[in-house]
């Protein structure tokens, strides 16, 4: 739509400025300031430039977790958004069904992160977890199911969890906004003669423009910068076949006691959130818009 | 029968859904030696020791409290503001208005811990170490920005033909915002609460870090589960079942402004 | 284009409707004739969307039958009884161009390319819309939105009729005529039954040749807005139609007068023959613009006191009180205004009378 032109609107965006600028900016100076000196003690700092950067972007393990992150949150995004679309366009839209469904569906988001990971550890157990029993039981693997037993099997119980844990968000999103298109599109849709798909495609879909940006930029960011779910569930491990990102930061820096390249790591893993959420954000934007008229 | 379909696909994946759940809620009514002895589907022999501990012990029921007291000003916090600010971005045009908007997500791609040692210090230098309010301001960070962007969508939604018309009618713009706009966008305020409020009530980090013994949350109390002999796992199990309840209260509560959307023939 | 039937059509949107106050629309047997221009009329909530609905098919009617030249089409969803609806905001495909959108139903009933093509241009002429054939829908304005609306009604050639539910109601007002100039050609050049509901009685008067007016659920008058306006037949007609709307004065029969309280009105000999016959509580109807007022004495005349007078530009409302009754008149500009004191006078041949809300004829 045409909006007004009026820079006094930056009052009603103060606060919102204000609060947030503080909580950042301050972190973001101390990061800055780590990553670019070498700390060998109160008042004992060297600058050294982009030395802390090099020994990061050239580090081989960083490498290897950064590729399973990619991975990771990419399959994350592939299977959570039309699965997520998917439930929400089977919730029901009146009556007490309602309700239930919505309850349900946030439980898995509701619970502790932490203890996430742990009930997933029960869950899989082959002696005292329904999974890891039930698994067993049909007795088609080689090597009995355990989630560290093998990296696939750590990879299928983290996916398993993540799925679980945060497809309900996506679905969440998209019924909220399925709910607020207007009945009148459905109802000169069937005037129209269009058949479901035809309405999916034309009329839901364009309309879940605003929610799906939301849900993919917050899958993308929230599984990129992932620690307490795999964490708890693996340690990493087995080996470091689940080792993503932030576990290794958190290793970094809190085995070495490093602050120096631990921050150099912090501002390259955010830029590289940064710049895939803008691709993510500009293509979304963009996507099946027309020229408008001045 | 498409219709039927699609229920009987819901219903499975409800079902896929509660099952772990409902593994924690078997545990949660075992004993620690009875989940760790034998695999069992429910709870043979039900003990609500887990839960009484949790009911009778502050140091367990305070962190429920405490927890909601911060949640709860939180998302009362993140919604005043972030409801002028998504007006602002939906309806005006202004400097640096593009950049400002995408600049409030940045402020989520960035690991947490990065946050820790600054927000530490800066909460000690203003003496706010352990209280509620600081663990609500420490969560402004991530929910502000999300509750700017969720409700920035839902509010361009609405057509601005619908402002001019009120504003034309003599209505003040506080009158306009409370009692036209705000139900107009009620799925969208719906479904912000509720995430601010998941999102604070899930968060380890920054509650652990500001809290030490007055305002200390049940995440970081569960944390706590580990002793000498292992994880007490019935223990944990009931604190899982019950950190769900004031969450799931919540969305309740929203659930018709959630269902109801917005229909423009009644305005 | 078809003639439309209501038999015996009741609707509620409870289940199990118990009393009248349940049905949204209580017992309505209607006719719209092929190629007629009908507005409904009436306030919100008296059921005329639920009607429009009911015609259209997106809402199956609790009671009676819906006869599309003469068949039942009672049980059929929308898109079987050829019908096009335009809604009070403009209902697109945001992700298509104008031309998809116009070409859209076509294409669902199975029309081939070049038979879509040739329709789709000719609707866009007669909407004006040919430049922007190619433009993506969502990019336009307002107004012109809402044509692409109608378009998609209209570029089936077999369209039974074409039902309006409050459609200028998102428009600019200075391009409200424009569009209702608009409506009336496409009437004219087509003969397409069109049905059109609002609340706005001038958009109603201007647009329809039959006016139908509804009150909680009924249908209260069907006629031309002349014969709506000079003859209503329900208070409420009298009542809503016209602005400021007609005078009610509780009165008694005495006669060839009206009495009310001490004042005498002499009233047309038939109509006081056939109030004296009719029972029930009875009332003087007159319209604002066919009370006269004068400031002096006259004979007949009843004197009343001067409450307010509004200036609406070319005319004025004079609300003046007599005898504990409010009455208001319409004054031309010129004419001058009394001050304080002035005469009514109710002359016999516009002065109506009601009984139990109802016109004494």
């Amino acid at each position: 739509m045409e909006k007004w032109s009026d820079n006094r609107a930056w009052f009603l965006v103060l606060p919102v400025f204000v609060i947030v600028a503080f909580s950042a900016i301050i972190p973001l100076m101390t990061v800055v300031n780590y990553s670019i000196q070498d700390i060998f003690g109160p008042g004992n700092a060297v600058f050294v430039g982009t030395e802390w950067f090099e020994e990061m972007l050239t580090d081989q393990r960083l490498q290897d977790a950064l590729w399973r992150q990619f991975l990771f949150s990419g399959l994350v995004l592939l299977i959570e958004i039309p699965l997520g679309i998917l439930i929400a366009l089977a919730m029901p839209k009146k009556g007490w069904g309602v309700s239930a469904s919505l309850v349900t569906i946030a439980i898995p988001l509701l619970i502790p992160w932490n203890v996430i990971g742990t009930i997933w550890i029960i869950f899989t157990r082959p002696d005292i977890g329904l999974f890891g029993v039930g698994i067993n039981s049909l007795d088609l693997l080689e090597i009995p199911f355990d989630h560290t037993a093998r990296p696939s099997y750590a990879w299928i119980t983290l996916m398993a969890m993540e799925v679980w844990h945060w497809t309900p968000l996506v679905a969440l999103l998209c019924y909220a906004g399925l709910r607020a298109i207007p009945e009148a599109y459905y109802q000169a849709a069937k005037i129209d003669g269009a058949s479901s798909w035809a309405v999916f495609r034309y009329i839901q879909l364009p309309k879940m423009r605003g929610v799906l940006t939301i849900a993919v930029l917050l899958r993308w960011m929230d599984s990129f910068l992932i620690y307490a779910e795999p964490f708890a569930l693996t340690g990493g491990g087995p080996g470091n076949s689940t080792t993503f990102l932030s576990i290794y930061l958190v290793k970094l820096a809190t085995g070495q006691f490093d602050l120096g390249p631990a921050a150099a790591f912090s501002i390259i893993y955010f830029l590289i959130v940064l710049l895939f959420s803008f691709v993510f954000y500009q293509a979304l934007l963009h996507v099946g818009k027309g020229e408008k008229i001045a | 029968m498409k219709i039927k379909k699609r229920s009987f696909a819901l219903l499975f994946y409800f079902f896929l859904l509660i099952i772990p759940i409902y593994w924690m809620l078997n545990m949660s009514l075992r004993s620690n030696a009875d989940i760790l002895s034998t695999f069992s589907l429910y709870p043979a022999n039900i003990t609500f020791k887990n839960y009484i501990k949790v009911f009778t012990d502050p140091t367990w029921y305070s962190g429920y409290i405490n927890a909601l007291i911060y949640v709860s000003m939180n998302t009362v916090m993140s919604l005043a503001f972030a409801l002028p600010a998504a007006y602002a971005f939906s309806r005006y045009k202004f400097l640096g208005d593009g950049q400002m908007f995408f600049w409030l997500l940045t402020n989520r791609m960035a690991p947490p811990a990065v946050f820790l040692l600054p927000y530490f210090q800066l909460y000690s230098t203003f003496n706010l170490i352990d209280t509620h309010i600081a663990v609500a301001l420490a969560h402004c960070l991530f929910n502000v920005p999300l509750a700017v962007w969720i409700l920035e969508g839902f509010m361009s939604g609405i057509p601005k033909e619908i402002d001019e018309t009120a504003f034309i009618d003599g209505y003040s713009f506080p009158r306009f915002f409370l009692t036209l706009f705000i139900p107009l966008i009620r799925a969208g305020v719906g479904v912000t609460a509720f995430f601010c409020f998941m999102f604070s009530w899930v968060e380890l980090l920054f509650a652990r870090t500001l809290t030490v013994t007055e305002a200390k949350p049940i995440v970081a109390t569960m944390t706590r589960t580990i002793s000498a002999t292992g994880l007490d796992w019935g223990l944990l199990a009931a604190n899982g079942v019950l950190t769900i309840v004031p969450g799931a209260l919540v969305i309740w509560f929203v659930r018709n402004h959630l269902a109801k959307g917005f229909a423009l023939g009644r305005v | 284009m078809a003639r439309i039937q209501f038999d015996h059509i009741a609707h509620s949107y409870y289940p199990n409707p118990e009393t009248p106050a349940d049905f949204a629309l209580k017992e309505i047997n209607a006719i719209w004739e092929d190629g007629g221009a009908y507005a409904l009329l009436g306030p919100s909530g008296c059921g005329k969307t639920t009607l429009l609905n009911v015609i259209s098919g997106l809402l199956r009617p609790s009671r009676g039958r819906v006869l599309y030249d003469g068949t039942d089409v009672t049980d059929s969803p929308p898109e079987k009884r050829n019908i096009a609806q335009v809604f009070q905001f403009p209902v697109l495909y945001d992700t298509m161009t104008v031309a998809e959108n116009l070409a859209f139903p076509l294409k669902n009933r199975g029309f081939n390319k070049t038979d879509t093509a040739q329709r789709v241009k000719e609707v866009a002429e007669i909407l004006d819309l040919t430049t922007d054939l190619n433009k993506k829908a969502a990019g336009l304005t307002a107004d012109a939105k809402q044509k692409i609306s109608l378009g998609r009604g209209l570029v089936r050639s077999d369209v039974a009729a074409v039902l309006f539910d409050e459609p200028l109601t998102v428009i600019d007002p200075h391009l409200k005529w424009q569009l209702r100039r608009k409506l009336k050609e496409i009437h004219e050049q087509l003969k397409l039954t069109l049905i059109y509901v609002t609340h706005d009685q001038v958009e109603a008067l201007t647009f329809a040749s039959k006016v139908i007016l509804m009150y909680e659920g009924e249908i209260v008058q069907i006629g031309t807005p002349q014969e709506l306006f000079e003859n209503p037949r329900h208070k409420f007609v009298g009542y809503f139609i016209g602005s400021p709307g007609m005078n009610f004065i509780p009165c008694s029969i005495d006669g060839q007068t009206a009495r009310v309280g001490e004042n005498s009105i002499l009233l047309d000999p038939e109509t006081a023959k056939r109030g004296s016959e009719a029972g029930g509580s009875l009332e003087l109807g007159i319209r604002p613009m066919h009370l006269q007022v004068t400031g002096s004495s006259v004979e007949d005349g009843i004197p009343a006191t001067v409450k307010s007078v509004e200036d609406q530009g070319s005319f004025r409302i004079l609300t003046a009180t007599f005898d504990g009754h409010t009455v208001r008149a319409r004054i031309p500009e010129g004419q001058p205004l009394p001050d304080k004191k002035l005469w009514l006078t109710f002359p016999a041949h516009r002065t109506k009378l009601f009984a139990d809300e109802r016109l004494v004829i």
